[in-house]
C-alpha cells in the first residue's frame, strides 16, 4: 500500500490539475482561446488518441512499467488549443482502459494534465500561436513548439519519479518508469515522439482529424518493436536462466547457486552505483560464472578424498573452460574477464593467473564475494548451511587476502538493505543423484590436494 | 544469424548471380539516364528541396537497420525518398515541375553519398540493397508523376484522392522491395520463392507501413512546414529506428547465447566436438530445402542447437557422444531431460517438443513426430556417423544408410532433402 507521504502527494498533484482546468482561461493569460464546435471536436478527437495510445501501452521489460506514445497527442493539444486544451487532453488518461486502481488512475490523469498545461504554458510564453498552424509560422515555431515537448517530458517524468522515492519501502504500487537502463532512452523517445504532435497539428490544417488517424501507424509501430524487444528480452534471460539450470543438474548441492550469485553480484553493483548496462553485463557473468565446471570430469567432482595434484589442476582450468564456452557471446569483454577470474585472490594466491590486488578486474572481484558467501550459506554433503551472519563474518576474516574489502564491505551493506533469500535446505539425495563431495568455491573448507610422486 | 553462414562463405564472384548482375545492370542504367537527363534540364529541379531530400536520403542511408535474419534496410533513407517522389507543395508552392527521373538521380545520389562511410569503415556497401531501393522508388515515382498530371491531386484541395492514391503507391513500393529482396534471398540460400516471399513480407511488414505512413505524412506536412519538416521529422523517425535496432539485436544475442551454450555438452565431453552447430546447420539447410518458413527454422535451429542437453542429466558421457549408438529406451529419456530443460525458459515451448520428439522413430510411431524432430533425428544420426569428415565416399556411405532406414527410422523425405544438401556441399567444395 501507499504512504502516507505519497497519498498527501498524489492529493496535491490531483488538487493541481483540477485548480489549473478550472481556472477561467482569460486569467491563465492564453490571448487566443478558440472556443465552440470546432474546439470540442479538435479536443475530442485528440483525447481519442490519447486514450488509444494511453490505453496499449508496451510493456517494458523492467517490471511494474510500461510505455506509451500517449505525448504526442498532448502536444499536439497544445499547438492546437493552448494550455488549457493540452491538460483537458491529458486529463482524459483517468478514463484509460488500462486496469488501474482508482489512485493510479486519479494520478495519471492528474499528472498527465499538470504536464499538458505546463508545456502550453511554456509554448504560449515563448510566443508560439495557438491555433492550425499555417507556412508563415515556421520556422517560428519551432522553438517554443521544442521548449514545450521539452517541459512535458521533464514534468511527465518528474512527477512519475516521485512517487516511488516517496513512498519507499512499501513495494511500487502506481504506474512507474523503469528505473533501469532504459531511463534515458525512455526519456529520447517521448521527445522523438513529442515532434508528431507537431506534425499532427500541421496535417490539421490540410486533413483535419484524418491527421490523427494517419499518425497512428508510425506510432504503433514503434510500439510494437519496442513490445518486441521487451519480449525477446524477457526470453532471452529465461533461456540463459534454464541453460544454467541444466548445467548445476550435474551436482545436486549447487543447484540455484548461479542464480543467487548473479543476484548478489547485482546488490554490490547497485551498491556501489554500477552504471546499469555494467550491472546488467555483470549479472549475466554472474550467472555464467561456473558454466565451465561441465568440463571437470564427475569423479573429480565426486571425490571425497584429497585431489592429486592433476585433479586439483582440472579444477583450477574451469574458468578458462568457462570463458571457453561463452567467449562467443557478444557481450562485454568485462563480462568475461569476470568470468575467468573469478577465483583470483586479493592476495595473489587464486587461480588461474595468480594476479593480486587490482590486476584482478571489478567484475571478478564482485563475482568472487557472491560466490563464496552463497557457497557458505548453502547446503553441502560435509556440513550444513551456515546462518548469514557466520557466512559475513567468514567474508570479513577474507577481506584484504581472498576478497577485495571494498567489495566485501558493499556486500554487506546491500545486505542490511535488501537482506537475503536462503536457499530451502535440499531433501536428502537419492541415490541415483550426482554429489559433490567437495565445494571448490567454499573458502572455509579448501580442497585438500595431496603431494603426488 | 540464421541464413548469413553460407553468403560469407561465398566468394565474390559467386555472389554476383544473374539475378543480382540484372538488378545492378537495371539501376545502373537508370542511374545513368536520370543523371543525363537531369543535367540536361536542371531547371526541372528545385535546387533546394533536392539538396534536403538529398542530404535526408544520405542520412537515412548512413543509419541502416539490421533487421532479423541478416536482413538490411534503410528505412529513413526509404522514407525520405518516397515522400520526395510524391512531393506535391512546399509551403504552399507547387513542385510538380520535379520530373520523374529528377527524383531517381536525386535518390541516387543521396545514397551513394550515404553508403560512402560505410565503404569507408570498411563495413559492405550494401549495393543489393540500395539497388533494390532504388528501383522500389523509381516505381513510385514512374506512376505518380502522370497521375498527378491527369487528376487535380496536385491542388491538395482533393486531399483524400491525393491520400488514397499516395496510399496505393506506397503499397507498390514496398511491394516492388520485398519481391526484388525475396528473389535475390531465395538464390543466396536455396529457398523457394514462395516460402522466401512470405518470410520476406512477415519480417518486412511492420516497417513497411511505418516507412509508407511516414512517406504519406511528410508529403502532406511539407504543405505547412516546408523544408523544415525534415528536421522535425527526423526525431520520430530515429526513435522508430533505435527501437527495431534494439530489437534485432537482443533477437542476435539471443541466438548466440543459445549456439554458445549449447557448446557446453562438448565442452562436457558428452558429444564430439562441433557437433551442435554442424547438426543444426544441416537441420536447417535440410527444413529450408523442405519449404519451411522463417519462424519454423528458428526454431528448428534452436531445438538442433540443444537436441543433446539432455545428456547433461548422465553421470558419464556416452562414450564418442554417439546416440545412436543407446538404447531406444535411454534415447526417450535423454530427449525427455532435454525437453525439460528448455520447457523450464518457459518461452521455448515448441522448441521443447521438437527435442523431446527426436528420439521417436519417424514411421509408425503415433502420434507421427513434427517434421522437425525428424529432421533433427536424420541430421543428429548423419552427424554421428560422418563427423567433420567432407569425405565423398564416407558421406555418400551415411547417406545411403539413413536411406536403408527410411522404412521405420527416418522420413523418406527428408532423407533426400538430407542428401539433396549434402551433395551440393561436395560440389561446391570442389
Amino acid at each position: 500500500m501507499l504512504s502516507r507521504v505519497a497519498w498527501l502527494y498524489i492529493a496535491v498533484v490531483v488538487l493541481l490539475a483540477v485548480a489549473l482546468i478550472g481556472t477561467d482561461p482569460h486569467v491563465a493569460g492564453s490571448p487566443q482561446v478558440v472556443t465552440g464546435v470546432r474546439y470540442w471536436a479538435e479536443l475530442n478527437v485528440l483525447r481519442l488518441l490519447f486514450l488509444i495510445c494511453d490505453s496499449t501501452p508496451t510493456p517494458l521489460a523492467a517490471r511494474q512499467s510500461a510505455w506509451s506514445p500517449s505525448s504526442s497527442a498532448t502536444l499536439a493539444g497544445v499547438v492546437l488549443l493552448g494550455p488549457l486544451g493540452a491538460a483537458l487532453v491529458g486529463a482524459v488518461s483517468v478514463l484509460s482502459f488500462r486496469r488501474q486502481r482508482l489512485s493510479e488512475r486519479l494520478f495519471n490523469g492528474a499528472m498527465h494534465a499538470v504536464s499538458g498545461f505546463a508545456a502550453g504554458t511554456a509554448f504560449v510564453a515563448l510566443h508560439g500561436r495557438v491555433g492550425v498552424p499555417s507556412p508563415a509560422d515556421f520556422p517560428a515555431v519551432l522553438l517554443p513548439f521544442a521548449a514545450a515537448a521539452v517541459v512535458h517530458v521533464v514534468c511527465n517524468h518528474g512527477l512519475i519519479w516521485a512517487v516511488p522515492r516517496l513512498n519507499r519501502g512499501r513495494g511500487p504500487v502506481l504506474q512507474q518508469v523503469a528505473l533501469e537502463s532504459s531511463v534515458p532512452l525512455l526519456l529520447i523517445s517521448d521527445l522523438g515522439f513529442a515532434a508528431l504532435g507537431l506534425i499532427i497539428a500541421v496535417l490539421w490544417a490540410v486533413m483535419g482529424w484524418v491527421a490523427a488517424a494517419i499518425v497512428l501507424v508510425p506510432l504503433f509501430v514503434a510500439r510494437w518493436a519496442m513490445g518486441q524487444f521487451a519480449e525477446q528480452q524477457k526470453a532471452y534471460a529465461a533461456t540463459m536462466a534454464a541453460l544454467c539450470q541444466a548445467v548445476e543438474t550435474k551436482d545436486f548441492y549447487t543447484r540455484g547457486h548461479s542464480e543467487r550469485v548473479s543476484k548478489g553480484s547485482g546488490m554490490i553493483a547497485r551498491q556501489i552505483g554500477m552504471r546499469p548496462e555494467r550491472t546488467e553485463a555483470l549479472m549475466f557473468a554472474g550467472m555464467l560464472h561456473d558454466v565451465g565446471k561441465l568440463g571437470v570430469p564427475t569423479t573429480v567432482l565426486q571425490k571425497t578424498g584429497a585431489l592429486t595434484e592433476e585433479e586439483y589442476a582440472a579444477i583450477q582450468l574451469h574458468p578458462m573452460r568457462g570463458l571457453e564456452i561463452v567467449r562467443e557471446i557478444g557481450f562485454l569483454n568485462e563480462a568475461l574477464a569476470g568470468i575467468m577470474h573469478h577465483h583470483e585472490r586479493i592476495d595473489g594466491k587464486g587461480y588461474p593467473m595468480g594476479f593480486a590486488g587490482h590486476e584482478i578486474p571489478e567484475f571478478a572481484r564482485v563475482i568472487a564475494v557472491a560466490d563464496a558467501f552463497d557457497s557458505m550459506t548453502s547446503t553441502r554433503s560435509y556440513r550444513q548451511a551456515r546462518s548469514i551472519d557466520e557466512g559475513v563474518g567468514e567474508l570479513r576474516r577474507g577481506a584484504g587476502s581472498q576478497f577485495d574489502p571494498l567489495i566485501v564491505d558493499a556486500f554487506i551493506a546491500a545486505l542490511d538493505r535488501e537482506g537475503w533469500q536462503l536457499p530451502d535446505p535440499p531433501p536428502a539425495p537419492s541415490e541415483l543423484q550426482i554429489v559433490t563431495a567437495q565445494d571448490h568455491d567454499d573458502p572455509t573448507a579448501p580442497l585438500r590436494v595431496v603431494e603426488s610422486l | 544469424m540464421t541464413t548469413r553462414q553460407p553468403i560469407e562463405n561465398w566468394s565474390s564472384w559467386q555472389a554476383l548471380d544473374s539475378g543480382r548482375l540484372l538488378l545492378l545492370a537495371a539501376s545502373g542504367m537508370l542511374i545513368v539516364a536520370s543523371l543525363a537527363s537531369t543535367a540536361v534540364s536542371t531547371h526541372h529541379l528545385n535546387v533546394r528541396v533536392a539538396l534536403a531530400f538529398g542530404g535526408f536520403i544520405a542520412l537515412g542511408e548512413l543509419l541502416r537497420l539490421a533487421l532479423p535474419g541478416g536482413r538490411e534496410a534503410a528505412p529513413i533513407a526509404m522514407a525520405g525518398a518516397m515522400a520526395y517522389a510524391m512531393l506535391l507543395t512546399v509551403s504552399g508552392q507547387p513542385t510538380t515541375a520535379e520530373s520523374s527521373l529528377g527524383v531517381i538521380a536525386v535518390a541516387a545520389i543521396g545514397m551513394i553519398v550515404g553508403a560512402l562511410p560505410h565503404i569507408a569503415a570498411g563495413r559492405s556497401a550494401g549495393v543489393t540493397g540500395m539497388c533494390t531501393r532504388l528501383i522500389a522508388v523509381t516505381c513510385v515515382a514512374f506512376i505518380f508523376r502522370p497521375v498527378v498530371a491527369h487528376t487535380g491531386i496536385g491542388q491538395l484541395r482533393q486531399w483524400w484522392l491525393a491520400l488514397a492514391v499516395m496510399a496505393l503507391l506506397v503499397l507498390v513500393g514496398w511491394l516492388a522491395d520485398t519481391v526484388i529482396s525475396a528473389l535475390i534471398r531465395a538464390d543466396d540460400v536455396r529457398a523457394r520463392f514462395s516460402v522466401s516471399l512470405w518470410d520476406e513480407m512477415r519480417v518486412q511488414w511492420p516497417l513497411g507501413a511505418a516507412v509508407g505512413a511516414s512517406a504519406i505524412i511528410m508529403v502532406f506536412a511539407a504543405e505547412i512546414m516546408g523544408l523544415w519538416e525534415l528536421v522535425v521529422f527526423i526525431g520520430p523517425l530515429l526513435v522508430t529506428q533505435v527501437a527495431f535496432r534494439r530489437y534485432a539485436g537482443i533477437r542476435a544475442t539471443y541466438l548466440q547465447t543459445v549456439r554458445s551454450l549449447a557448446r557446453v555438452t562438448e565442452v562436457g565431453g558428452y558429444v564430439e566436438s562441433g557437433h551442435s552447430r554442424r547438426v543444426s546447420r544441416l537441420a536447417v539447410a535440410v527444413g529450408r530445402e523442405l519449404g519451411m518458413a522463417e519462424p519454423d527454422l528458428l526454431d528448428l535451429e534452436y531445438a538442433a542447437l540443444m537436441h543433446d542437453i539432455g545428456q547433461l542429466s548422465l553421470r558419464d558421457p556416452i562414450p564418442g557422444g554417439a546416440t545412436v549408438l543407446v538404447s531406444a529406451a535411454d534415447a526417450e529419456r535423454i530427449a525427455q531431460l532435454g525437453a525439460d530443460v528448455i520447457r523450464q525458459a518457459g518461452v521455448l515451448d515448441k522448441v521443447a517438443e521438437l527435442v523431446r520428439c527426436q528420439s521417436w522413430p519417424s514411421r509408425g510411431h503415433d502420434p507421427e513426430p513434427p517434421i522437425g524432430s525428424k529432421i533433427i533425428r536424420a541430421a543428429n544420426a548423419f552427424d554421428d556417423l560422418v563427423g567433420a569428415s567432407t569425405d565423398r565416399e564416407r558421406t555418400g556411405a551415411a547417406v545411403e544408410r539413413l536411406r536403408l532406414d527410411t522404412s521405420r527410422e527416418f522420413d523418406a523425405g527428408v532423407v533426400e532433402a538430407l542428401s539433396e544438401v549434402v551433395g551440393r556441399r561436395l560440389t561446391s567444395r570442389l
